[in-house]
C-alpha cells in the first residue's frame, strides 16, 4: 500500500493504492471516497445506476485501468510517480455540447473573486478564451 | 457594447494570474477577467486554440459556437482570419439580437471532441499536477504524450511551454506552427 494521488478531472484526492507490475489497485472505499462509485454485488453503483464490474476486482482492490474502462473515462497513469488522472469522456463532453446548453463553470477573476457562467442568465454573454502564449 | 446588455467574460488559459495580468491591464478591463489554470473551459467547450469566442444567450444556450475571434487584423497574415466580419456580427447581435446561425447550423459548425483529444487533456492534467508537485521529469513525459495525442491542440502543445520552461514565441514553436499551416490552419468549423 502506498500513497497515491487520483485526479478526478481537476480535483486531486489522496488515496491508498497497491502498485503492482500489472497495474494499480485501489481499495473499494477509496473509489467511493474519491469518485462517488460504490462497489456492490451488482457492480459499480452511483445513485440508481449500476455498471457491471466483472474482472476488475481482486483481493488488492479495484484495478484502476479496469475502473476507467468500465466508467468510459480516459485515464492517464504514472504508477512510478504515484499519480493518475481520470478525465471526462468524449461522449459526455459531446452530449453536453450537442444539447447547445452552454456548459457551466466557476472560475476566479484576477482578484480571486469566483464567477459562475450561469450567474449571467438574463444577459447575452460573449465568452472569449485567450492566453499569454 | 455593454450598454446594450452584452457581458464580456474573458478566460485566460494560463498557468497563473500573473501570466495573464498584462493582457487584463492592457484591456483596461471592466469586464470579468477569469483565470483558468486547469483549462476547465477548454475541456468543457473543446477549445483547442486562442483566441476562441463562444456566444451564449440569455437563457444559457450556445448561439454561436467556437470561432477564432480577433480584435484586430494585426496577425491576419499568420492566422488567415480577418477581424471585421465577427466584430460586425457581434455588434449586430448585441444591438438587435440578430444571430448569424440557427440551431442546426450551430450544431453543424461545432467540432466535438474525440477520445484522443480527451485523453490528451487527461495527460495534460496529470502532467500539470506532477509539475506542481515538483516531479518535473515525470511531468515532461506526460506533457509530451498529451501533445502527441492532440497535435493540433495549441492549448496543450503551446500552453504547456511556459510551464516546461520553453518560450512559446521562440524556436520551439516554429515547427508546431509550420505543421499547423501545412494542415490548413485548422481552427474550428465543420469537420471536412
Amino acid at each position: 500500500m502506498s500513497t497515491f494521488t487520483l485526479i478526478d478531472e481537476t480535483r486531486p484526492v489522496t488515496v491508498d493504492a497497491t502498485v503492482r507490475p500489472d497495474g494499480v489497485r485501489l481499495a473499494p472505499a477509496a473509489v467511493e471516497r474519491a469518485l462517488g462509485w460504490t462497489l456492490k454485488p451488482e457492480g459499480l453503483c452511483r445513485g440508481p445506476l449500476c455498471i457491471p464490474a466483472r474482472g476488475i476486482v481482486d483481493a488488492d482492490g479495484v484495478d484502476l485501468a479496469g475502473l476507467a474502462h468500465t466508467l468510459g473515462r480516459p485515464l492517464a497513469l504514472d504508477a512510478d510517480a504515484g499519480a493518475a488522472a481520470l478525465g471526462a469522456s468524449a461522449a459526455e463532453r459531446s452530449a453536453q455540447l450537442e444539447s447547445l446548453e452552454a456548459p457551466d463553470f466557476t472560475l476566479p477573476d484576477v482578484h480571486g473573486t469566483p464567477h459562475t457562467l450561469s450567474q449571467y442568465r438574463g444577459r447575452k454573454v460573449f465568452l472569449l478564451a485567450y492566453a499569454s502564449w | 457594447m455593454s450598454p446594450h446588455g452584452l457581458v464580456v467574460l474573458t478566460v485566460a488559459l494560463d498557468r497563473s494570474a500573473g501570466d495573464a495580468r498584462p493582457w487584463i491591464e492592457a484591456a483596461g478591463a471592466t469586464h470579468p477577467s477569469l483565470i483558468d489554470t486547469d483549462h476547465v473551459v477548454a475541456d468543457r467547450y473543446r477549445i483547442i486554440n486562442v483566441p476562441t469566442s463562444v456566444w451564449i444567450d440569455e437563457v444559457g444556450r450556445i448561439v454561436r459556437p467556437n470561432d477564432a475571434a480577433f480584435g484586430s487584423d494585426q496577425f491576419v497574415d499568420m492566422t488567415g482570419v480577418p477581424s471585421g466580419p465577427h466584430l460586425e456580427a457581434l455588434r449586430a447581435w448585441a444591438t438587435t439580437g440578430r444571430l448569424p446561425f440557427d440551431a442546426s447550423e450551430v450544431r453543424r459548425r461545432q467540432v466535438l471532441p474525440t477520445p484522443e483529444e480527451q485523453l490528451a487533456r487527461t495527460e495534460f492534467a496529470l502532467a500539470w499536477h506532477l509539475h506542481r508537485a515538483g516531479d518535473t521529469e515525470a511531468a515532461e513525459r506526460h506533457f509530451i504524450r498529451a501533445g502527441e495525442l492532440a497535435p493540433h491542440d495549441f492549448t496543450i502543445r503551446r500552453g504547456s511551454m511556459p510551464i516546461r520552461g520553453l518560450d512559446p514565441m521562440g524556436p520551439d514553436f516554429a515547427p508546431m506552427f509550420m505543421e499547423w499551416i501545412e494542415a490548413g490552419r485548422p481552427y474550428y468549423g465543420p469537420r471536412k
